[in-house]
């Protein structure tokens, strides 16, 4: 039963680099914050994961615990962050050109 | 009983990390890999911890094991009401900055 949790973790741990090539190149700021996010929600399932596979669960659930908040917390920000400096992202005003709204 | 039955959540919960990763790769906006990520990541981390949660329970009901299976479905749904709303701020940011959708190439014209 280990190793089938080793297994799950290891394929995680490559869909998180799959994940990170979109954070490198991505087109957009947005783009690489939803990379980002997309990370960590699956850091989460691998930490809970690591404390299955060592034997120390109610240690390895706490560090979850506050990795999903700060996760969130992390989004929300840049989020807020984007919507008062719009002129980092590129192709900005694409709908007040053309009155959409 | 409970290992085939975790067993089965954690392989659904993979699969829908997958799907989500390869929308997050292929699809070719902001808003799309936004839809695939949105939806396939939540899911996934829901039935993966709910599959964590029963097989922590394993070797016995004892109080310290049922309190840990307690946290991790608190963390399955703190991430299933705060997943979505983050993809909703986010695209709520993208909308206000204008970042421009994805059209077929000619049919703008």
């Amino acid at each position: 039963m280990g190793n089938f949790f080793l297994a799950i973790a290891l394929i995680l741990g490559f869909l998180t680099l799959l994940c990170l090539y979109r954070g490198v190149f991505g087109p957009t700021v947005l783009d690489r914050i939803i990379s980002i996010s997309v990370i960590g929600t699956k850091t989460t399932i691998i930490l809970a994961l690591i404390g299955l596979i060592y034997g120390r669960m109610d240690m390895f659930v706490d560090i979850s615990i506050a990795y999903a908040l700060l996760n969130f917390i992390a989004t929300l920000a840049s989020a807020k962050f984007l919507l008062t400096r719009k002129s980092i992202v590129p192709g900005a005003n694409f709908f007040k050109e053309r009155g959409i709204k | 009983m409970l290992t085939i039955l975790a067993i089965i959540f954690i392989a659904t919960g993979v699969f829908f990390f997958t799907i989500a990763s390869i929308g997050l790769l292929r699809f070719p906006d902001f808003y799309c890999r936004m839809h695939a990520t949105g939806k396939g990541d939540t899911l996934g981390a829901f039935l993966s911890l709910t599959g964590l949660a029963i097989y922590n329970l394993n070797n016995g009901f004892s109080l310290t094991a049922i309190l840990v299976s307690i946290k991790i479905m608190f963390i399955a749904l703190f991430i299933f009401i705060a997943n979505p709303t983050a993809t909703h701020a986010i695209t709520k940011a993208g909308l206000e900055c204008g970042v421009e959708p994805w059209t077929r190439k000619g049919a703008q014209k």
